[in-house]
């Protein structure tokens, strides 16, 4: 069944993580006007961020259940 | 080429289309093949979620704040990590009590209240009625625009008159014809869509298609990619400020605020509920929607920023508004085919939220907040009508319509001060007001109606005060002083400084002092005052959902009812074949031959109270039932009492199992000991059969002997005397034999005789070899002794210990080499007790025959070849009588190296009382 326990904990942590990520103050570091490979900083960062978050949901949902 | 005429045969075929998958998808489910049980297709019903708001407001977002617009995506993204408890909690609880909307859910969790069914459906209209507005709003203006193709031209709302006059108020009465055909073709007991679903699904395919259409070309076709936009955009001072995130605090409370209310949106907005939950097929869809749908999130959200900019770039000074970039900019680029798609695509998104919206809220306000009156109202007689689905379906088709009416006049007299974004946010903050009741419902027990009405109902006033009556005074309908003053001329209540609190967007305003009431109503109300009886058994039944099984409910029930009048309230409502069907399943399910057999107690009435639940709703459901069944309310001490019951059941079989655990162990245990008991019966077979064929050997002997003696009187004396010996020795070996038996057999059972006392254990060994010094003589060996070290006292009985000494050396002497003979004794003080260590030199005992000397009747060596020299129990005694005291009797030897007999024996009191119960030493003497 979808309950196992141990998923259910690192998707927590994920959301976490992402409450983390996606927030002042480290979203602050990026808010200059810098450009990585001609795109604002802070665009590619939240993207970059929010991409890696999917991604590793994806991959804690995917896992066979240990 | 894209006159009037081709736009609007566009979107009709395209409405036609919709139809046509729709009308697949229903077919499929009727023959059983649904095509929307799959997790991808769960998750693009989710993208309901992205509304024209998304589509073309997003846009007109970024143009003013940036990167702004992207909160309201990343809160349902970190929503989603929590959809693995949540969402499918609440998919779990409302599958088992057949709940069909969000007002259903609270109704139901608080005791199934008709009052909280009605607010949460009153709540969710006025709140809603913006966002519908905002669809209404985007459809009109992007089909005003695209009709003057190729010329982009803003339109002009400020002429057009209310109702006929107006081209929106047509469209939104196309919607809700389209709705009403989608939605209520027919009244079904679990509120399910298949078709729309599919047809959701495909609306969210087409605005991601057109969307990233749109951008690919503003990027790459009208720009040369993204670096090249962000130059320009970089070199303009005006777009500078929107590639980064402003330094004003502001700005990230904004962004917070924002996201946590996204995150509740994306789960109480009445049509991701509907989506969600009440539309899915199985809860493990759940596991790949809570990735798959932010990945669709993240991709539409792409070219969103590149668009804003092109937009800015391309139409210099605000001549066109930025929520229509995606559609103005394929036009002035004349490009008709992308400018259609993306049209398409805008009212796909637009009308793919108004169906799914306006079915969720028509349903409530027929099952929670009309039916409920209506039915109430005695004089209706509305509980004796023969068939009331007619009525149902009625209701929900009016509601529909009024709805859409709402919308459009709030689009009338609102929408026009707003930009897409705004509007769609008051509704947001309206449907954040149901998280304390709902969330606060699955996880807290103690959550009471009253908290949640109370908690309800102080949110949502101040949503209206500080943020929906501010949208009609910026609009011009309210005084716009209504806004500096607020009511009564009071500073403190300026309806967007709230207390004089200031520096927040209106936003964050409004969630903060909301949510604060309306929380601290809710768990202040909630724990002022005890809650009822079924407001308890509900909050059991949410709360502990995940723990019970779907047949939990009906034990909070009592009375009595009639089988007959059951099925025809069922059938009042889905009619009476659809009801006899229904409840043949259900009997079936508890095994039984048919409906008749279905016995009318509490878990049949359950049954069909859930079955109604699912097509009026709960709160309607618990009237039409209480109307033809006979019942005792519980008392709150009955429902507590029941729970108790319940998780004592919960522990009475835990400890069950516990027992059946204990009792196999010991099964395990008792086969054991049968074995080992079955084993041992053998052995006293073989004893038995050993001791006669010992007994026998001798007595042969003598009878042989005496019996010649009798025949024989003449014999000489010297060949008489040599045959007396002979019948003498033989019976002084039976003798022997039958003592040692004797023996054995009385130390085995526990009844032999000791007597214990302290004694040295240096006399004792000098006894049994003085005693032994003749036999050493006569054999030739010789014999030493080593008992030098200081031995402490022993308690042990001396007869016996000697017996054993007697026994080692005797065996000493008889396997000792025959030449030149050695046979040492050696006692000493050590850890584990005194030891003695008896060795031969003699021909040693092989590996396999150590173990077997121990054992009754068995002897080294071939007793087929060698002459027994003994009878074969010694050892075993010894053994018995030094295991007695606690001690131990082993044999270390190796084949021609000679043999050592070494017994241990425990010099403390403590080891002698372990092994030597107290019973057997008392009986000495």
């Amino acid at each position: 069944m979808i309950r196992s326990s141990l998923k259910g904990q690192r998707l927590i942590a994920l959301f976490l993580l992402g409450c983390l990520l996606l927030n002042y103050p480290l979203i602050s570091l990026f808010a200059g006007a810098a450009r990585i490979a001609g795109i604002p900083l802070l665009y590619a960062y939240v993207f970059f961020a929010w991409a890696v978050l999917i991604a590793l949901m994806a991959v804690v949902v995917g896992r066979r259940s240990e | 080429m894209l006159t009037a005429t081709v736009i609007v045969l566009a979107s009709f075929l395209y409405v036609g289309l919709l139809f046509a998958i729709a009308r697949y998808g229903d077919k499929r489910a009727d023959a059983g093949r649904s095509i929307i049980a799959n997790p991808y297709i769960y998750t693009l019903s989710l993208a309901v979620y992205c509304t024209s708001w998304t589509f073309y407001g997003s846009v007109g977002r970024a143009a003013t704040s940036g990167i702004g617009f992207l909160p309201i995506y990343l809160g349902p993204t970190l929503m989603a990590a929590l959809w693995w408890y949540v969402l499918v909690k609440i998919i779990r609880i409302s599958k088992a009590n057949r709940i069909t909307s969000i007002a259903d859910f609270i109704g139901s969790r608080y005791g199934k209240s008709q009052l909280l069914g009605g607010l949460v459906t009153i709540i969710a209209v006025l709140g809603i009625v913006p966002y519908i507005a905002l669809q209404l709003k985007a459809i009109s203006t992007s089909f005003s625009i695209i009709l003057k193709y190729p010329e982009v031209v803003m339109p002009n709302q400020e002429g057009a008159s209310l109702f006929l006059g107006d081209n929106t108020f047509y469209i939104a009465m196309l919607l809700a014809a389209f709705t009403i055909l989608f939605g209520t073709r027919h009244l079904d007991a679990t509120e399910r869509h298949e078709g729309l679903v599919a047809a959701i699904a495909f609306e969210s395919v087409v605005k991601l298609l057109a969307f990233i259409a749109v951008g690919l070309f503003v990027t790459f076709g009208m720009y040369n990619g993204f670096e090249d936009l962000f130059d320009r955009a970089h070199a303009r001072p005006d777009l500078n400020g929107l590639l980064m995130l402003g330094g004003a605090s502001g700005n990230y409370v904004a962004w917070a605020s924002l996201t946590f209310v996204s995150m509740l949106a994306i789960m109480f907005l009445p049509r991701q509920f509907q989506v969600a939950v009440v539309e899915n097929v199985d809860e493990r869809h759940v596991a790949k929607a809570l990735w798959l749908f932010p990945l669709y999130l993240l991709a539409i959200n792409i070219f969103v920023l590149p668009i804003a900019l092109g937009g800015l770039l391309h139409f210099p000074g605000g001549r066109v508004d930025a929520d229509t970039f995606v559609l103005t900019l394929p036009m002035s680029e004349q490009q008709p085919l992308l400018a259609l798609l993306a049209f398409i695509g805008g009212l796909s998104a637009a009308t793919g939220m108004v169906i799914v919206e306006t079915i969720a809220l028509s349903t409530m306000v027929c099952n929670d907040l009309l039916m409920p009156a209506l039915l109430r109202w005695k004089w209706l007689r509305l509980t004796e009508r023969r068939d009331l689905s007619a009525l149902l379906l009625g209701i929900r088709r009016g509601a529909i319509v009024v709805i859409l009416v709402l919308g459009y006049l709030y689009f009338y007299l609102a929408g026009e001060a707003y930009a897409l974004v705004s509007i769609g946010l008051i509704s947001f903050t309206a449907v954040a007001q149901f998280a304390p009741a709902i969330i606060g419902g699955i996880y807290w027990k103690g959550g009471t109606r009253l908290g949640a009405v109370w908690g309800l109902s102080a949110g949502f006033t101040v949503w209206v005060y500080t943020l929906l009556l501010p949208s009609f005074a910026k609009s011009g309908w309210l005084p716009i002083t209504f806004l500096a003053e607020g009511i009564f001329g009071s500073e403190l209540l300026r309806p967007q400084n709230l207390f004089g609190l200031g520096g927040l967007d209106e936003i964050t305003h409004c969630i903060f002092w909301s949510l604060l009431l309306n929380i601290g109503c809710y768990i202040g109300m909630s724990l002022a005052r005890p809650p009822g009886a079924a407001e308890h058994s509900q909050a059991t039944l949410f709360v502990d959902a995940l723990k019970h099984t779907s047949a939990a409910g009906s034990q909070f029930w009592r009375g009595s009812a009639s089988m007959h009048d059951l099925l025809e309230l069922l059938g009042r409502f889905v009619g009476p074949d659809r009801a006899r069907e229904a409840l043949n399943a259900h009997a079936l399910e508890r095994r039984l031959a048919g409906l008749e057999d279905l016995p009318a107690d509490a878990a049949l009435v359950h049954h069909v109270e859930s079955l109604l639940a699912g097509a009026i709703g709960s709160a309607s459901a618990r009237i039409m039932v209480a109307s033809v069944v006979e019942e005792e309310p519980l008392r709150l001490d009955e429902v507590l009492a029941i729970i108790d019951e319940a998780s004592q059941a919960l522990a009475h079989s835990r400890e069950l199992e516990h027992k059946s655990r204990a009792l196999e162990s010991a099964t395990n245990e008792l086969r054991a000991a049968n074995r080992r008991l079955q084993e041992l019966d053998r052995l006293k077979d073989d004893f038995i059969a050993t001791v006669t064929h010992e007994l026998r050997t001798p007595l042969t002997s003598i009878r042989a002997f005496s019996e010649i003696l009798h025949d024989n009187p003449d014999l000489d004396t010297a060949q008489r005397a040599k045959f007396l010996n002979v019948v003498i020795r033989e019976s002084e070996r039976l003798t022997r034999l039958i003592n040692q038996v004797l023996d054995l057999a009385k130390i085995e059972s526990g009844n032999a005789e000791w007597r214990t006392t302290e004694i040295d254990l240096r006399e004792v060994i000098e006894d049994a070899v003085t005693s032994l010094s003749q036999l050493f003589r006569e054999n030739g060996v010789a014999l030493s002794v080593d008992a030098s070290g200081p031995l402490p006292p022993l308690v042990a009985d001396r007869d016996r210990l000697l017996q054993v000494l007697l026994n080692l050396l005797s065996n000493a002497v008889k396997f000792c080499a025959e030449r030149d003979g050695r046979v040492s004794v050696r006692a000493r003080d050590t850890p584990s007790g005194l030891r003695v260590d008896v060795t031969d030199n003699g021909t040693g005992i092989s590996a396999q025959d150590q173990a077997l000397i121990f054992e009754k009747f068995r002897q080294s060596g071939d007793t087929l070849t060698q002459k027994p020299a003994g009878s074969g129990l010694g050892l075993a005694i010894s053994r018995q009588i030094i295991e007695h005291f606690g001690g131990r009797l082993w044999v270390s030897s190796s084949a021609g190296n000679g043999a050592t007999f070494s017994f241990t024996l425990p010099t403390e009191v403590g080891g002698l009382a372990q092994t030597a119960p107290g019973g057997e030493l008392s009986r000495t003497g």
